[in-house]
Protein backbone atom coordinates (compact mmCIF):
# COMPACT_ATOMS: atom_id res chain seq x y z
CA UNK A 1 0.00 0.00 0.00
CA UNK A 2 1.40 3.36 -1.01
CA UNK A 3 1.75 6.32 1.27
CA UNK A 4 -1.01 8.15 -0.56
CA UNK A 5 -3.52 5.36 -0.06
CA UNK A 6 -2.53 5.14 3.57
CA UNK A 7 -3.05 8.87 4.06
CA UNK A 8 -6.41 8.49 2.40
CA UNK A 9 -7.48 5.82 4.85
CA UNK A 10 -6.01 7.76 7.73
CA UNK A 11 -8.11 10.80 6.83
CA UNK A 12 -11.22 8.64 6.59
CA UNK A 13 -10.45 7.00 9.92
CA UNK A 14 -9.96 10.32 11.68
CA UNK A 15 -13.16 11.63 10.16
CA UNK A 16 -15.19 8.61 11.24
CA UNK A 17 -13.51 8.71 14.63
CA UNK A 18 -14.59 12.32 15.08
CA UNK A 19 -18.19 11.39 14.48
CA UNK A 20 -17.92 8.61 17.04
CA UNK A 21 -16.31 11.05 19.44
CA UNK A 22 -19.17 13.54 19.17
CA UNK A 23 -21.71 10.91 20.13
CA UNK A 24 -19.47 9.26 22.72
CA UNK A 25 -19.22 12.55 24.62
CA UNK A 26 -22.97 12.41 25.21
CA UNK A 27 -22.69 8.95 26.74
CA UNK A 28 -19.78 9.83 28.92
CA UNK A 29 -21.20 13.10 30.25
CA UNK A 30 -24.50 11.54 31.28
CA UNK A 31 -22.64 8.64 32.85
CA UNK A 32 -20.38 11.04 34.71
CA UNK A 33 -23.33 12.75 36.35
CA UNK A 34 -25.96 10.03 36.74
CA UNK A 35 -23.91 6.83 36.56
CA UNK A 36 -26.36 5.89 33.82
CA UNK A 37 -25.66 4.44 30.40
CA UNK A 38 -28.21 6.36 28.40
CA UNK A 39 -29.14 3.67 25.90
CA UNK A 40 -31.55 6.06 24.22
CA UNK A 41 -28.66 8.26 23.11
CA UNK A 42 -28.20 6.46 19.79
CA UNK A 43 -31.89 6.87 19.09
CA UNK A 44 -31.79 10.56 19.94
CA UNK A 45 -29.08 10.69 17.28
CA UNK A 46 -31.46 8.92 14.87
CA UNK A 47 -34.29 11.35 15.63
CA UNK A 48 -31.90 14.24 14.97
CA UNK A 49 -30.99 12.73 11.60
CA UNK A 50 -34.69 12.49 10.68
CA UNK A 51 -35.26 16.06 11.81
CA UNK A 52 -32.45 17.19 9.55
CA UNK A 53 -33.83 15.11 6.70
CA UNK A 54 -37.37 16.48 7.00
CA UNK A 55 -36.13 20.00 7.60
CA UNK A 56 -34.14 20.05 4.40
CA UNK A 57 -36.49 18.03 2.18
CA UNK A 58 -40.15 18.58 3.06
CA UNK A 59 -39.66 22.00 4.64
CA UNK A 60 -36.84 22.84 2.23
CA UNK A 61 -34.89 24.80 4.80
CA UNK A 62 -31.41 26.00 3.91
CA UNK A 63 -28.86 23.76 5.64
CA UNK A 64 -27.85 26.32 8.26
CA UNK A 65 -31.47 26.90 9.30
CA UNK A 66 -32.04 23.15 9.43
CA UNK A 67 -28.81 22.76 11.42
CA UNK A 68 -29.96 25.17 14.13
CA UNK A 69 -33.50 23.75 14.15
CA UNK A 70 -32.15 20.21 14.58
CA UNK A 71 -29.97 21.22 17.51
CA UNK A 72 -32.79 23.08 19.25
CA UNK A 73 -35.40 20.35 18.79
CA UNK A 74 -33.00 17.55 19.73
CA UNK A 75 -31.99 19.40 22.90
CA UNK A 76 -35.67 19.73 23.82
CA UNK A 77 -36.18 16.04 23.10
CA UNK A 78 -33.21 15.09 25.28
CA UNK A 79 -34.43 17.21 28.19
CA UNK A 80 -37.97 15.82 27.87
CA UNK A 81 -36.69 12.24 27.92
CA UNK A 82 -34.68 12.98 31.04
CA UNK A 83 -37.69 14.57 32.71
CA UNK A 84 -40.16 11.85 31.79
CA UNK A 85 -38.08 8.69 31.98
CA UNK A 86 -35.15 9.31 34.33
CA UNK A 87 -36.07 12.03 36.80
CA UNK A 88 -38.94 10.09 38.43
CA UNK A 89 -36.41 7.33 39.11
CA UNK A 90 -33.82 9.57 40.72
CA UNK A 91 -33.83 7.65 44.00
CA UNK A 92 -34.39 4.25 42.41
CA UNK A 93 -31.60 1.67 41.93
CA UNK A 94 -29.39 2.25 38.87
CA UNK A 95 -30.70 -0.86 37.17
CA UNK A 96 -34.24 0.57 37.12
CA UNK A 97 -33.02 3.68 35.34
CA UNK A 98 -31.06 1.53 32.92
CA UNK A 99 -34.19 -0.44 32.05
CA UNK A 100 -36.05 2.82 31.59
CA UNK A 101 -33.33 3.94 29.18
CA UNK A 102 -33.69 0.75 27.15
CA UNK A 103 -37.45 1.33 27.13
CA UNK A 104 -36.99 4.85 25.77
CA UNK A 105 -34.66 3.43 23.13
CA UNK A 106 -37.29 0.94 21.91
CA UNK A 107 -39.97 3.60 22.10
CA UNK A 108 -38.04 5.97 19.85
CA UNK A 109 -37.11 3.26 17.36
CA UNK A 110 -40.68 2.06 17.05
CA UNK A 111 -42.11 5.55 17.06
CA UNK A 112 -39.81 6.42 14.17
CA UNK A 113 -40.80 3.27 12.28
CA UNK A 114 -44.45 4.10 12.85
CA UNK A 115 -44.22 7.76 11.95
CA UNK A 116 -41.61 7.74 9.21
CA UNK A 117 -41.96 4.11 7.98
CA UNK A 118 -39.11 1.64 8.09
CA UNK A 119 -38.01 2.47 4.58
CA UNK A 120 -34.56 4.09 4.46
CA UNK A 121 -34.51 7.50 2.84
CA UNK A 122 -31.81 9.47 1.11
CA UNK A 123 -30.28 12.26 3.14
CA UNK A 124 -29.75 15.42 1.08
CA UNK A 125 -26.11 16.10 0.24
CA UNK A 126 -24.46 19.24 -1.02
CA UNK A 127 -21.79 19.78 -3.59
CA UNK A 128 -19.70 21.90 -1.24
CA UNK A 129 -19.39 19.09 1.28
CA UNK A 130 -18.81 16.17 -1.07
CA UNK A 131 -16.41 18.10 -3.27
CA UNK A 132 -13.10 16.28 -3.38
CA UNK A 133 -9.91 18.18 -2.78
CA UNK A 134 -6.76 16.83 -4.28
CA UNK A 135 -3.98 17.14 -1.74
CA UNK A 136 -0.75 15.86 -3.29
CA UNK A 137 -2.42 12.88 -4.79
CA UNK A 138 -4.63 12.19 -1.78
CA UNK A 139 -8.21 12.95 -2.62
CA UNK A 140 -10.16 14.07 0.42
CA UNK A 141 -13.75 15.24 0.61
CA UNK A 142 -14.34 18.64 2.18
CA UNK A 143 -16.56 16.91 4.72
CA UNK A 144 -13.77 14.58 5.79
CA UNK A 145 -11.73 17.62 6.80
CA UNK A 146 -14.59 19.56 8.35
CA UNK A 147 -15.75 16.80 10.69
CA UNK A 148 -12.56 16.54 12.80
CA UNK A 149 -12.25 20.33 12.93
CA UNK A 150 -15.81 20.68 14.21
CA UNK A 151 -15.18 17.94 16.77
CA UNK A 152 -12.00 19.54 18.08
CA UNK A 153 -13.61 22.98 18.35
CA UNK A 154 -16.49 21.47 20.29
CA UNK A 155 -14.10 19.57 22.53
CA UNK A 156 -12.25 22.77 23.43
CA UNK A 157 -15.44 24.66 24.13
CA UNK A 158 -16.69 21.80 26.25
CA UNK A 159 -13.48 21.51 28.25
CA UNK A 160 -13.60 25.25 28.82
CA UNK A 161 -17.17 25.07 30.07
CA UNK A 162 -16.43 22.14 32.35
CA UNK A 163 -13.15 23.36 33.79
CA UNK A 164 -13.57 27.11 33.82
CA UNK A 165 -17.21 28.02 34.38
CA UNK A 166 -19.52 27.91 37.36
CA UNK A 167 -21.83 25.50 35.52
CA UNK A 168 -18.90 23.17 34.85
CA UNK A 169 -17.79 23.36 38.46
CA UNK A 170 -21.30 22.40 39.55
CA UNK A 171 -21.30 19.52 37.05
CA UNK A 172 -18.05 18.17 38.42
CA UNK A 173 -19.32 18.53 41.97
CA UNK A 174 -22.61 16.76 41.23
CA UNK A 175 -20.76 13.93 39.50
CA UNK A 176 -18.70 13.30 42.63
CA UNK A 177 -21.18 13.82 45.47
CA UNK A 178 -24.67 14.90 44.52
CA UNK A 179 -25.90 15.00 48.10
CA UNK A 180 -23.31 17.51 49.24
CA UNK A 181 -23.75 19.38 45.97
CA UNK A 182 -27.37 19.83 47.04
CA UNK A 183 -26.23 21.20 50.39
CA UNK A 184 -24.13 23.75 48.48
CA UNK A 185 -27.42 24.99 47.05
CA UNK A 186 -26.87 23.44 43.62
CA UNK A 187 -30.14 22.48 41.96
CA UNK A 188 -29.02 19.11 40.73
CA UNK A 189 -32.02 18.58 38.47
CA UNK A 190 -31.04 21.67 36.52
CA UNK A 191 -27.45 20.51 36.24
CA UNK A 192 -28.62 17.11 34.98
CA UNK A 193 -30.91 18.81 32.45
CA UNK A 194 -27.96 20.89 31.18
CA UNK A 195 -25.94 17.72 30.82
CA UNK A 196 -28.63 16.09 28.71
CA UNK A 197 -28.95 19.29 26.70
CA UNK A 198 -25.24 19.30 25.87
CA UNK A 199 -25.20 15.59 25.05
CA UNK A 200 -28.23 15.93 22.79
CA UNK A 201 -26.81 18.97 21.03
CA UNK A 202 -23.66 17.01 20.23
CA UNK A 203 -25.73 14.05 19.01
CA UNK A 204 -27.61 16.48 16.77
CA UNK A 205 -24.41 17.89 15.30
CA UNK A 206 -23.10 14.34 14.90
CA UNK A 207 -26.30 13.24 13.15
CA UNK A 208 -26.10 16.14 10.73
CA UNK A 209 -22.53 15.35 9.76
CA UNK A 210 -23.21 11.62 9.72
CA UNK A 211 -26.11 12.14 7.32
CA UNK A 212 -23.85 13.96 4.91
CA UNK A 213 -21.18 11.28 5.14
CA UNK A 214 -23.51 8.29 4.97
CA UNK A 215 -26.50 9.82 3.19
CA UNK A 216 -29.28 7.59 4.42
CA UNK A 217 -31.72 7.76 7.32
CA UNK A 218 -33.67 4.86 8.80
CA UNK A 219 -35.31 4.16 12.18
CA UNK A 220 -32.57 1.77 13.28
CA UNK A 221 -29.64 3.87 12.06
CA UNK A 222 -28.82 4.87 15.65
CA UNK A 223 -28.40 1.37 17.00
CA UNK A 224 -24.95 0.47 15.68
CA UNK A 225 -23.38 3.93 16.02
CA UNK A 226 -24.95 4.14 19.48
CA UNK A 227 -23.37 0.88 20.58
CA UNK A 228 -20.03 1.74 19.04
CA UNK A 229 -19.91 5.17 20.63
CA UNK A 230 -20.80 3.68 23.97
CA UNK A 231 -17.85 1.34 23.46
CA UNK A 232 -15.68 4.31 22.47
CA UNK A 233 -16.63 5.99 25.74
CA UNK A 234 -15.74 2.85 27.70
CA UNK A 235 -12.42 2.46 25.88
CA UNK A 236 -11.47 6.04 26.72
CA UNK A 237 -12.65 5.67 30.30
CA UNK A 238 -16.31 6.37 30.83
CA UNK A 239 -17.02 9.63 32.59
CA UNK A 240 -13.99 11.28 31.00
CA UNK A 241 -14.65 13.61 28.06
CA UNK A 242 -11.15 13.55 26.65
CA UNK A 243 -11.32 9.78 26.98
CA UNK A 244 -14.50 9.65 24.93
CA UNK A 245 -12.84 11.61 22.14
CA UNK A 246 -9.75 9.43 22.31
CA UNK A 247 -11.90 6.29 22.27
CA UNK A 248 -13.83 7.63 19.29
CA UNK A 249 -10.65 8.25 17.31
CA UNK A 250 -9.20 4.86 18.21
CA UNK A 251 -12.37 3.10 17.17
CA UNK A 252 -12.74 5.03 13.92
CA UNK A 253 -9.13 4.50 12.94
CA UNK A 254 -9.14 0.84 13.93
CA UNK A 255 -12.21 0.17 11.84
CA UNK A 256 -11.05 1.97 8.72
CA UNK A 257 -7.43 0.85 8.83
CA UNK A 258 -8.14 -2.78 9.61
CA UNK A 259 -10.51 -3.03 6.69
CA UNK A 260 -7.98 -1.21 4.51
CA UNK A 261 -5.10 -3.50 5.41
CA UNK A 262 -7.03 -6.73 5.59
CA UNK A 263 -9.64 -6.54 2.87
CA UNK A 264 -10.88 -10.03 3.66
CA UNK A 265 -12.01 -8.79 7.11
CA UNK A 266 -14.46 -6.26 5.66
CA UNK A 267 -17.40 -8.35 6.85
CA UNK A 268 -16.12 -8.13 10.43
CA UNK A 269 -16.01 -4.36 10.41
CA UNK A 270 -18.63 -4.01 13.13
CA UNK A 271 -17.03 -6.70 15.26
CA UNK A 272 -13.85 -4.68 15.74
CA UNK A 273 -15.50 -2.38 18.26
CA UNK A 274 -16.61 -5.32 20.37
CA UNK A 275 -13.24 -7.03 20.20
CA UNK A 276 -11.60 -3.81 21.36
CA UNK A 277 -14.16 -3.56 24.16
CA UNK A 278 -13.37 -7.06 25.39
CA UNK A 279 -9.63 -6.40 25.30
CA UNK A 280 -9.99 -3.12 27.19
CA UNK A 281 -12.25 -4.66 29.81
CA UNK A 282 -9.72 -7.42 30.37
CA UNK A 283 -6.60 -5.28 30.41
CA UNK A 284 -7.74 -1.95 31.75
CA UNK A 285 -11.34 -2.03 32.99
CA UNK A 286 -11.42 1.68 33.86
CA UNK A 287 -10.52 2.61 30.27
CA UNK A 288 -7.48 4.42 28.92
CA UNK A 289 -8.05 7.72 30.73
CA UNK A 290 -10.46 6.40 33.33
CA UNK A 291 -10.21 7.53 36.90
CA UNK A 292 -8.92 5.19 39.49
CA UNK A 293 -11.64 4.05 41.81
CA UNK A 294 -9.59 4.21 44.98
CA UNK A 295 -9.44 7.65 46.47
CA UNK A 296 -8.07 9.23 49.56
CA UNK A 297 -10.97 10.08 51.83
CA UNK B 1 -32.85 30.86 65.87
CA UNK B 2 -33.29 27.19 64.99
CA UNK B 3 -36.20 25.39 66.58
CA UNK B 4 -37.08 21.75 66.17
CA UNK B 5 -40.38 20.44 67.49
CA UNK B 6 -41.28 16.79 67.84
CA UNK B 7 -39.17 15.71 64.86
CA UNK B 8 -39.65 12.13 63.70
CA UNK B 9 -37.56 10.59 60.92
CA UNK B 10 -37.70 7.04 59.59
CA UNK B 11 -35.49 5.07 57.24
CA UNK B 12 -37.36 2.23 55.58
CA UNK B 13 -39.74 1.73 58.48
CA UNK B 14 -37.14 2.07 61.21
CA UNK B 15 -37.56 5.14 63.33
CA UNK B 16 -34.17 6.79 63.63
CA UNK B 17 -35.37 9.94 65.35
CA UNK B 18 -38.30 9.49 67.70
CA UNK B 19 -39.79 12.90 68.24
CA UNK B 20 -37.09 15.23 69.45
CA UNK B 21 -37.35 18.91 70.25
CA UNK B 22 -34.43 21.25 70.55
CA UNK B 23 -33.54 24.86 70.17
CA UNK B 24 -30.42 26.69 69.11
CA UNK B 25 -30.58 30.34 70.22
CA UNK B 26 -28.80 32.99 68.19
CA UNK B 27 -25.08 33.45 68.86
CA UNK B 28 -24.64 30.27 70.82
CA UNK B 29 -22.76 27.05 70.33
CA UNK B 30 -25.17 24.20 70.86
CA UNK B 31 -24.08 20.62 70.82
CA UNK B 32 -25.80 17.35 70.27
CA UNK B 33 -23.86 14.45 71.71
CA UNK B 34 -24.55 10.77 71.66
CA UNK B 35 -23.16 7.39 70.72
CA UNK B 36 -22.95 5.88 67.26
CA UNK B 37 -26.37 5.35 65.73
CA UNK B 38 -28.15 7.62 68.21
CA UNK B 39 -29.58 9.61 65.28
CA UNK B 40 -27.38 12.69 65.44
CA UNK B 41 -26.53 12.85 61.75
CA UNK B 42 -30.14 12.15 60.83
CA UNK B 43 -31.21 15.27 62.70
CA UNK B 44 -28.73 17.38 60.72
CA UNK B 45 -29.69 15.73 57.46
CA UNK B 46 -33.32 16.56 58.00
CA UNK B 47 -32.50 20.17 58.87
CA UNK B 48 -30.76 20.68 55.51
CA UNK B 49 -33.52 18.85 53.63
CA UNK B 50 -31.60 15.72 52.65
CA UNK B 51 -34.17 13.51 54.38
CA UNK B 52 -37.84 14.26 54.73
CA UNK B 53 -39.15 13.97 58.28
CA UNK B 54 -42.21 11.84 58.95
CA UNK B 55 -43.63 14.49 61.24
CA UNK B 56 -42.63 17.45 63.32
CA UNK B 57 -41.55 20.93 62.47
CA UNK B 58 -38.22 22.64 61.87
CA UNK B 59 -38.24 26.41 61.90
CA UNK B 60 -35.50 28.90 61.30
CA UNK B 61 -35.84 32.50 62.47
CA UNK B 62 -39.53 31.90 63.02
CA UNK B 63 -40.18 30.50 59.54
CA UNK B 64 -40.94 26.83 59.00
CA UNK B 65 -38.39 25.18 56.72
CA UNK B 66 -39.79 21.66 56.96
CA UNK B 67 -40.13 20.09 53.53
CA UNK B 68 -38.19 22.79 51.70
CA UNK B 69 -35.53 21.72 49.22
CA UNK B 70 -31.88 21.95 50.23
CA UNK B 71 -31.16 24.98 48.06
CA UNK B 72 -34.09 26.85 49.61
CA UNK B 73 -32.84 26.00 53.07
CA UNK B 74 -29.24 26.96 52.30
CA UNK B 75 -30.39 30.27 50.85
CA UNK B 76 -31.98 31.07 54.23
CA UNK B 77 -28.58 30.92 55.88
CA UNK B 78 -28.04 27.37 57.08
CA UNK B 79 -25.00 25.36 56.11
CA UNK B 80 -23.55 21.97 56.92
CA UNK B 81 -20.02 20.73 57.43
CA UNK B 82 -20.75 17.08 56.74
CA UNK B 83 -19.43 14.07 58.52
CA UNK B 84 -16.25 12.74 56.93
CA UNK B 85 -15.58 16.19 55.37
CA UNK B 86 -16.90 15.24 51.93
CA UNK B 87 -15.02 17.95 50.15
CA UNK B 88 -15.09 17.55 46.36
CA UNK B 89 -11.84 15.67 45.69
CA UNK B 90 -11.95 16.36 41.95
CA UNK B 91 -12.15 20.12 42.42
CA UNK B 92 -9.23 22.33 43.38
CA UNK B 93 -9.02 23.76 46.87
CA UNK B 94 -10.02 27.18 45.58
CA UNK B 95 -12.96 25.71 43.66
CA UNK B 96 -14.14 23.95 46.79
CA UNK B 97 -14.09 27.30 48.57
CA UNK B 98 -15.93 28.97 45.72
CA UNK B 99 -18.57 26.28 45.42
CA UNK B 100 -19.57 27.01 49.00
CA UNK B 101 -20.70 30.38 47.68
CA UNK B 102 -22.57 28.82 44.76
CA UNK B 103 -25.80 30.63 45.52
CA UNK B 104 -24.20 34.03 46.03
CA UNK B 105 -24.20 36.52 43.21
CA UNK B 106 -21.99 39.16 44.88
CA UNK B 107 -18.23 39.56 44.82
CA UNK B 108 -16.38 36.80 46.64
CA UNK B 109 -12.89 38.24 46.81
CA UNK B 110 -13.30 39.66 50.31
CA UNK B 111 -14.47 36.36 51.73
CA UNK B 112 -11.82 34.37 49.90
CA UNK B 113 -9.27 36.67 51.50
CA UNK B 114 -10.90 36.01 54.87
CA UNK B 115 -10.58 32.24 54.30
CA UNK B 116 -6.94 32.65 53.35
CA UNK B 117 -6.51 34.52 56.57
CA UNK B 118 -8.33 31.93 58.64
CA UNK B 119 -6.68 28.95 56.92
CA UNK B 120 -3.24 29.90 55.59
CA UNK B 121 -2.58 26.23 54.75
CA UNK B 122 -5.38 26.27 52.23
CA UNK B 123 -4.03 29.37 50.55
CA UNK B 124 -0.72 27.63 49.90
CA UNK B 125 -2.58 24.78 48.29
CA UNK B 126 -5.31 26.61 46.44
CA UNK B 127 -4.46 25.06 43.05
CA UNK B 128 -4.10 21.53 44.33
CA UNK B 129 -6.91 19.04 43.90
CA UNK B 130 -8.72 18.85 47.22
CA UNK B 131 -8.46 15.04 47.22
CA UNK B 132 -4.71 15.36 47.79
CA UNK B 133 -5.07 17.24 51.08
CA UNK B 134 -4.50 15.60 54.46
CA UNK B 135 -7.48 14.80 56.68
CA UNK B 136 -7.02 17.89 58.83
CA UNK B 137 -6.65 20.15 55.82
CA UNK B 138 -9.76 18.63 54.28
CA UNK B 139 -11.67 19.40 57.47
CA UNK B 140 -10.50 23.01 57.34
CA UNK B 141 -11.56 23.14 53.71
CA UNK B 142 -14.99 21.78 54.60
CA UNK B 143 -15.34 24.54 57.21
CA UNK B 144 -14.12 27.19 54.77
CA UNK B 145 -16.53 25.94 52.13
CA UNK B 146 -19.41 26.18 54.57
CA UNK B 147 -18.44 29.69 55.69
CA UNK B 148 -18.40 30.93 52.10
CA UNK B 149 -22.18 30.76 51.92
CA UNK B 150 -22.28 33.51 54.56
CA UNK B 151 -24.40 31.38 56.84
CA UNK B 152 -26.23 32.48 59.95
CA UNK B 153 -26.14 28.96 61.33
CA UNK B 154 -23.32 26.53 60.69
CA UNK B 155 -23.85 22.88 61.56
CA UNK B 156 -20.87 20.60 62.01
CA UNK B 157 -21.11 16.85 61.98
CA UNK B 158 -18.27 15.18 63.87
CA UNK B 159 -15.53 17.63 62.91
CA UNK B 160 -13.01 15.81 65.11
CA UNK B 161 -13.59 12.39 63.59
CA UNK B 162 -10.41 10.60 62.61
CA UNK B 163 -8.11 13.53 63.23
CA UNK B 164 -5.00 13.75 65.39
CA UNK B 165 -5.52 15.46 68.78
CA UNK B 166 -3.47 18.47 67.76
CA UNK B 167 -5.52 18.92 64.60
CA UNK B 168 -8.72 18.54 66.61
CA UNK B 169 -7.58 21.32 68.88
CA UNK B 170 -6.96 23.49 65.83
CA UNK B 171 -10.45 22.78 64.52
CA UNK B 172 -12.04 23.67 67.86
CA UNK B 173 -10.02 26.89 68.01
CA UNK B 174 -11.51 27.78 64.66
CA UNK B 175 -15.01 26.91 65.84
CA UNK B 176 -14.55 29.27 68.79
CA UNK B 177 -13.07 31.90 66.50
CA UNK B 178 -15.99 31.92 64.06
CA UNK B 179 -18.38 31.89 66.99
CA UNK B 180 -16.68 35.00 68.28
CA UNK B 181 -17.33 36.59 64.92
CA UNK B 182 -21.05 36.17 65.50
CA UNK B 183 -21.88 32.78 64.03
CA UNK B 184 -24.41 30.43 65.58
CA UNK B 185 -23.14 26.87 65.68
CA UNK B 186 -24.76 23.48 66.07
CA UNK B 187 -22.10 20.92 66.77
CA UNK B 188 -22.45 17.18 66.68
CA UNK B 189 -19.79 15.18 68.41
CA UNK B 190 -18.88 11.83 69.79
CA UNK B 191 -16.10 13.55 71.63
CA UNK B 192 -18.46 14.71 74.38
CA UNK B 193 -15.79 16.19 76.57
CA UNK B 194 -14.52 18.54 73.90
CA UNK B 195 -17.98 19.44 72.65
CA UNK B 196 -19.50 20.17 76.06
CA UNK B 197 -16.54 22.33 77.04
CA UNK B 198 -17.02 24.49 73.97
CA UNK B 199 -20.82 24.58 74.05
CA UNK B 200 -23.30 26.90 75.70
CA UNK B 201 -26.11 24.34 75.50
CA UNK B 202 -25.90 20.59 75.21
CA UNK B 203 -28.40 17.93 74.25
CA UNK B 204 -27.82 14.25 74.81
CA UNK B 205 -29.33 11.95 72.20
CA UNK B 206 -29.86 8.26 72.89
CA UNK B 207 -31.43 5.91 70.34
CA UNK B 208 -33.47 8.64 68.72
CA UNK B 209 -34.62 10.53 71.82
CA UNK B 210 -33.19 13.41 73.78
CA UNK B 211 -32.57 12.10 77.28
CA UNK B 212 -30.94 15.13 78.81
CA UNK B 213 -30.32 18.76 78.10
CA UNK B 214 -28.74 21.70 79.83
CA UNK B 215 -25.82 24.08 79.88
CA UNK B 216 -22.67 22.57 78.50
CA UNK B 217 -20.72 22.96 81.70
CA UNK B 218 -23.56 21.57 83.79
CA UNK B 219 -23.78 18.45 81.65
CA UNK B 220 -20.05 18.02 81.89
CA UNK B 221 -20.43 17.66 85.66
CA UNK B 222 -23.36 15.29 85.44
CA UNK B 223 -22.55 11.86 86.85
CA UNK B 224 -24.46 9.77 84.32
CA UNK B 225 -22.94 11.66 81.41
CA UNK B 226 -19.49 11.29 82.84
CA UNK B 227 -20.01 7.56 83.00
CA UNK B 228 -21.70 7.09 79.66
CA UNK B 229 -19.75 9.47 77.45
CA UNK B 230 -16.62 10.59 79.17
CA UNK B 231 -15.43 7.25 80.37
CA UNK B 232 -14.98 8.53 83.91
CA UNK B 233 -16.38 6.91 87.00
CA UNK B 234 -16.52 8.50 90.43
Amino acid sequence: MGLQTFMQHLANGISLGSLYALIAIGYTMVYGILRLINFAHGDIFMMAAYLAFFGMTIFSMPWYVAFIMVIVVTVILGILIEKAAYRPLRDAPTSSVLISAIGVSFLLENLATFLFSGKPRAFPTFETMTYSLDMQGVSVQVLTIIVPIVTLIILFILLFVINRTKLGMAMRAVSKDYEIAKVMGIKINNIIAYTFAIGSALAAIGAFLWGMKYPQVSPLMGVMPGLKCFIAAVIGGIGNIKGAVLGGFILGLAEVLLVAFFGQLTGYRDAIAFILLIIILLVRPTGLLGEKTAEKV
Amino acid sequence: MLKIEDLKVSYGGIEAVKGISLEVPENTIATLIGANGAGKSTVLRSIVGLVKPVSGDISFNGESITGLTSDQIVSRGITLVPEGRRIFPNLTVLENIKIGAYMRKDDLSEDIAWMNDLFPRLKERSWQLAGTLSGGEQQMLAVARALMSKPKLIMMDEPSLGLAPLVVKGIFDIIKEIHKQGMTILLIEQNANLALKAADIGYVLETGSIVMQGEGKELLKDQSIREAYLGKSK
